[in-house]
């Protein structure tokens, strides 16, 4: 086994990862830092976000708004210490993107534009057309690379971390192009892996999406908190699940049933006019259109189509030129991967799952439970989004958080004390000995069908409205699968060139364990919060048994036991959260 | 667009090989099911999960966005996520790596010579002064932003090295879409690292070596268009060596 050693470890080459990478060389150049990705960094998925960042920037906004709307739409299960730090950063995390290059769209007098997405009261959507997420990993990317201190690991795939006695050590990663093994020790470790969409059969996210961080820190004992709230994005291609931006309903399309009705006006989204006004109709948040087009798929009112049953999403009154100049890309996907032109037809669509706002545990600094570790992005809970994230705000935090979590590892390590070499390299060779034993494995299921089980499992149990009996049966499913994954899968491929197969062999086991805390964690929240609704009789949001962040915790290979922790309030008291109603109407920049 | 929605069955020959065990590359055809919404990657998907599981290739986004899966589909650079089955039906799909590359195993290629290019061409802005965050943005007009917008679109997918036949022939060529991202930079108006970047563009592996085939541009999935962006620095290099350049761009323009 080669070892690496290095002040900070980063796992994860997202938007997340390379925003902690800056951070940490432009706080001290002297620190060195391995960038540790599975893929090379601008493969990350960061790159097929499309709509765009949240940032205070007009005048009729206020940092007060941003925090209302990020906390009702989170169903007050936010942080409200971490929301208003948050969107203290947001600008200047937005700033620094454009002085960095990244090529947000402008009004003609050179200004940053900003668009509207829902569950927000004022335009506030930093954009670059609709690949605001591929033009900030790009940016964050090409800018690392003028940081000397930043060794990048590409195609290493981190499949432990090294924990003694509660304090960070290192990882241990594949070399994916040889199947070597690596210890990287470090003081500090930076995780950001992203989410674990991929656990679901019908997801807006690339194949790498499987929860290999939040898995790895369950293990060694971080907790996930929040894990029960998967976020449905309510437009996604049927079939591929490919993401179609809520940036196409900010410019003013709208979703229509079978019959052309605007069916959002009868699920408390409504009245039509005047249109468009914020946080109303096609403005509303994502858990509530999700939860909508379920109810009119149940009154029959979708459309069949051999990928499932979809609604239309109409773009055609935007006009050719605004839908080619604003929302390029989708264009392009729904003429490639839908075979419909928006210009002249509707694009079919229907909910996916989309991101996870639960996660590793982490305080506003971005520390967790275990020293010296640090998590930023999806993969971790830092409380802004509670129940169910508002559009925008993820790409934002990739940049706040990333940068928190970079200058938090940079101090930490520069504090520790020495490594510990001797105790990291057993625990990554008990870990190796695993990993090879699964490589040499000819006997046993094959993978995909194992990982097929546990995607249409979530799906059928976790999905958009869930129910007691349900979730049990998830639950018993989820024990049963990880069962038989431990019994053995089987590998057609024993090489150590490249293989796929055994790293998607390894990935599933962090998705059959995080596919189990979320099913835990949901069957025990006996109440309708954000994106967690039940059909049974936890109908209403039940404050005062569940304004509480579940905590998973690993229990080795029984289920996760969960416990509560108490949500920070500051200013912001819960109240009913309301959408539609009376409002001005908007105007579209 | 009508797609039928009948399962027919098509065949995908795969080139295969791992350089640690096998002598050279072989073929291997597999038959695999499909409808008219399957693309090529989902074909190559569906052997690795049903029949073959130690095919090899890269894959992640499927919605051709983030560059992993270029590889060869029938003797053009394609995307694999967005090449579809039905377009080759009843024809045999041929799939092999990316051309001029170093083949790690299958349709994986090494992609650490176009790593180290993109590196070399400074692909961050060079700002003029320091800016600081609290001063805020940068007015940046369309019309400004058009001058290099095209150029930041370049997903890195490689296919425009695969199609370079300069490439093919003079592997230290810059290439096709590290010289587009050279020029993305060089056209930003945030920018001033023209000149720290004119060595590269004018040196033996810079724009010269391009012939002006344009296959790259043909392939190009996300129409950068890097032919073009060569040839614009062919023509600012040739300016610079007249001392034109300087003339032409006043640095209160930039």
């Amino acid at each position: 086994m080669e070892t690496v050693k290095s002040d900070v470890v980063i796992v994860g080459g997202g938007g997340a990862g390379l925003r902690a990478a800056i951070a940490i060389s432009e706080t001290d150049p002297d620190l060195t830092v391995s960038l540790v990705s599975k893929v090379v960094p601008m493969r990350s998925h960061t790159v097929a976000a499309e709509g765009g960042s949240a940032g205070v920037i007009r005048s009729d906004d206020s940092l007060d708004k941003h925090f209302d709307d990020t906390v009702s739409g989170g169903d007050w299960l936010c942080d409200q210490d971490a929301v208003q730090f948050f969107v203290e950063h947001c600008l200047r995390e937005m700033v620094q993107l454009e002085h960095w290059g990244c090529p947000w769209s402008r009004h003609d007098d050179g200004s940053i534009n900003v668009r509207f997405f829902g569950g927000m009261t004022v335009q506030r959507t930093w954009f670059a057309g609709d690949k605001s997420g591929f033009h900030i990993l790009h940016t964050l990317f090409q800018t690392s690379i003028k940081y000397p201190a930043i060794r990048r690991y590409d195609e290493f795939f981190v499949a432990d971390l090294i924990v003694e006695n509660g304090r960070i050590g290192g990882v241990l990663a594949i070399e994916i192009a040889t199947g070597r093994l690596f210890l990287f020790l470090c003081k500090a470790l930076v995780l950001a892996t992203g989410g674990a969409g991929r656990v679901y059969a019908q997801n807006t996210n690339a194949g790498i999406v499987t929860g290999d961080g939040m898995g790895m820190a369950y293990r060694r004992g971080a907790a996930l908190r929040d894990m029960e709230f998967v976020q449905y994005h309510p437009t996604a291609l049927p079939g591929t699940g490919i993401l179609i931006t809520e940036g196409c309903r900010g410019e003013g399309a709208v979703l229509t049933n079978k019959d052309g009705y605007r069916y959002l006006q009868d699920y408390g989204l409504g009245p039509l006019d005047p249109w468009p006004r914020p946080k109303a109709m096609e403005l509303g948040p994502r858990d509530r259109l999700s939860q909508a087009f379920w109810h009119e798929d149940k009154k029959g009112n979708t459309i069949e189509t051999p990928q499932g049953t979809v609604v239309n999403l109409d773009l055609r009154h935007l006009g050719e030129k605004k839908i080619l100049e604003r929302l390029p890309l989708i264009t392009e996907c729904a003429r490639t991967f839908a075979g419909v032109d928006p210009v002249t037809q509707p694009i079919p669509v229907r909910p996916a799952v989309h991101y996870t706002m639960g996660g590793v545990a982490s305080d506003r600094t971005a520390a967790t439970s275990l020293q010296g570790l640090y998590v930023a992005g999806e993969c971790s809970s830092v409380g802004i989004h509670g129940a169910n994230r508002l559009g925008s705000n993820s790409l934002a935090e990739l940049a706040v958080f990333g940068r928190v979590a970079g200058e938090a590892a940079a101090a930490y390590a520069r504090a520790a004390g020495p490594f510990a070499p001797a105790a990291a390299l057993r625990q990554a060779e008990e870990t190796a000995a695993g990993l090879v034993r699964m490589l040499r494995r000819e006997k046993g299921e094959r993978v995909a069908t194992l990982r097929g089980q546990l995607g249409e499992c979530m799906e059928k149990y976790v999905g958009i409205y869930r129910s007691d009996a349900g979730l049990r049966a998830a639950c018993d499913t989820l024990a049963e699968l990880r069962e038989r994954y431990r019994r053995g899968v089987r590998l057609d491929d024993h090489a150590l060139t490249f293989n796929t197969e055994w790293l998607t062999t390894i990935e599933l086991g962090f998705m059959l364990e995080v596919a189990e805390a979320m099913a835990h964690s949901a069957y025990r929240r006996k109440e309708s919060r954000g994106a967690h609704v039940r059909l049974d009789e936890y109908k209403e949001r039940d404050d005062v048994n569940f304004l509480r962040h579940s905590l998973a915790t690993y229990k080795g290979d029984s289920p996760p036991t969960i416990s509560y922790a108490p949500v920070t309030i500051t200013k912001s008291q819960p109240r009913a959260r309301v959408y539609g109603g009376a409002g001005k109407q908007a105007e579209l920049t | 667009m009508q797609l039928d929605r009948t399962t027919r069955t098509i065949e995908i020959e795969c080139l295969r090989y791992d350089p640690q065990t096998d002598a050279k590359p072989r073929l291997e055809t597999y038959k695999a099911p499909f409808r008219d919404d399957m693309s090529v990657l989902q074909g190559l998907q569906y052997i690795k999960d049903n029949l073959d599981g130690s095919l090899t290739f890269r894959w992640s986004c499927r919605m051709a966005i983030c560059g992993s899966c270029g590889m060869m589909v029938n003797g053009v650079p394609r995307l694999s996520c967005q090449t579809f089955l039905r377009e080759i039906y009843p024809d045999k799909v041929r799939v092999a790596p990316l051309e001029h590359f170093p083949i790690v195993r299958d349709m994986v290629i090494d992609q650490n010579d176009f790593l180290d290019k993109l590196e070399s061409i400074r692909p961050y802005i060079i700002p003029r002064e320091d800016k600081r965050v609290e001063d805020g943005a940068y007015r940046q007009t369309p019309q400004q932003m058009a001058k290099y917008y095209h150029y930041s679109e370049c997903i890195n997918c490689l296919l425009c090295y695969a199609a370079c036949p300069q490439y093919g022939i003079t592997p230290s060529f810059t290439g096709p879409a590290a010289l587009a991202l050279l020029h993305r930079y060089n056209a930003d108006s945030r920018d001033q690292g023209w000149s720290a970047r004119n060595e590269l563009v004018n040196s033996e592996d810079g724009v010269w070596h391009c012939t002006l085939v344009g296959y790259c541009s043909e392939v190009c999935p996300k129409s950068v268009d890097p032919a073009h962006a060569i040839n614009q620095n062919k023509v600012n290099s040739v300016m610079d060596y007249f001392g034109i350049m300087k003339l032409m761009t006043p640095r209160s323009a930039k």
